[in-house]
């Protein structure tokens, strides 16, 4: 539902980027999304398209990674992918497992055409 | 083509200004609550109760709508400072916002600030406000998967209010379901529940914030 402001702040870093290698385009950048970040990849990729359409960032590509939820066994300190959002620690059998990563929103790289 | 590393959050500019706040509150040992349910769940009902039983707190409250002043006409007949944030349209608040609306407010004046966000499940999730802690509010004319289909605000939260419990014999809400649902996605999440009507679980809710707010300012006399 925010995707186009997400994507809006994304091309907002590729400007900043740019700023950094005049005379450069900037290609493809490149995001971490975990899947507890609320931001939806479609959509995400339809607000971005929409944004950078007709404008002097064509052609630029968004690639998405998507990350899964881990959690941290509090008992045992094991860490396991959560599936079925079943939070039940695989190696002990403890309940109360930490969620360590899975929210991630971040932009990882960009490949700059000099 | 050359490859450059960025590693920086997409959201950083809200991630600077609310850590920016997270500090303010810090400095003045102020309790920040981010209060977060999807609309109709009774987030405003529920901070009526609220500030009619905390005469002598020192609390101010924002309140997040897309448009009208409703709100915070209710809320202001308890005589805090209460603010309006009027998105227009956004579907969450941000940093930005928070930070342009304290303006004119003494911190020094405060212990608890109580954010009461645009009634979406998913949007607010995504930003941090500088808060303490995000209280989700989930009530029993929702279903009980609530949880499983919005996971990202129930694994943020650090307390889930059950809302409307006065409804539970006139609805087919399974509660244990619910709380079961909610430790799936957050094993550690605190979950009171309530009703704004008769005012059962009231006093737990208000013990939960109390015990909170002294922390915070205890830490601040440290």
């Amino acid at each position: 539902m925010h995707e186009l402001g997400i994507a809006a702040s994304i091309l907002d870093c590729v400007r900043a980027e740019a700023g950094r290698h005049p005379g450069s385009h900037i290609s493809k950048v490149g995001i971490r999304l975990g899947e507890l970040s609320g931001v939806d990849a479609d959509a995400l990729h339809f607000g971005f398209e929409c944004l950078v359409k007709d404008t002097d960032l064509e052609p630029l590509v968004l690639d998405i990674e998507a990350l899964p939820r881990v959690q941290r066994c509090t008992q045992c300190s094991h860490e396991f992918r959560m599936t079925q959002y079943d939070p039940q620690c695989p190696s002990c059998g403890d309940f109360m497992t930490q969620c360590v990563s899975g929210d991630q929103l971040d932009i990882a790289y960009m490949e700059v055409d000099e | 083509m050359n490859r450059v590393e960025v590693e920086k959050k997409v959201l950083n500019e809200n991630q600077l200004l609310a850590e920016e706040l997270r500090d303010r509150y810090r400095r003045h040992g102020i309790f920040c609550a981010n209060l977060i349910s999807a609309p109709g769940s009774g987030k405003t009902l529920l901070l009526e109760r609220t500030l009619e039983r905390l005469g002598t707190m020192r609390l101010a409250v924002l309140t997040g709508d897309l448009q009208t002043e409703n709100d915070a006409t209710r809320l202001a007949r308890f005589g805090f400072p209460v603010k309006q944030i009027i998105t227009g349209g956004t579907c969450h608040l941000d940093a930005k916002m928070i930070g342009k609306h304290l303006d004119g407010w003494d911190l020094a004046k405060l212990d608890l600030l109580i954010v009461e966000n645009v009634g979406n499940l998913v949007c607010p999730s995504s930003y941090d406000l500088g808060e303490d802690c995000k209280i989700v509010l989930l009530s029993t004319t929702e279903g009980e998967d609530k949880p499983l289909k919005y996971p990202s605000i129930f694994a943020k939260a650090g307390l889930m209010l059950l809302t409307k419990i006065d409804l539970l014999p006139y609805v087919p809400f399974d509660a244990e379901l619910a709380r079961e649902n909610a430790r799936r996605v957050h094993p550690q999440i605190d979950i009171i529940d309530v009703s704004s009507t008769t005012g059962a679980g009231l006093d737990l809710w208000l013990d939960w914030l109390q015990r909170r707010v002294q922390s915070k300012a205890a830490q601040h006399v440290l």
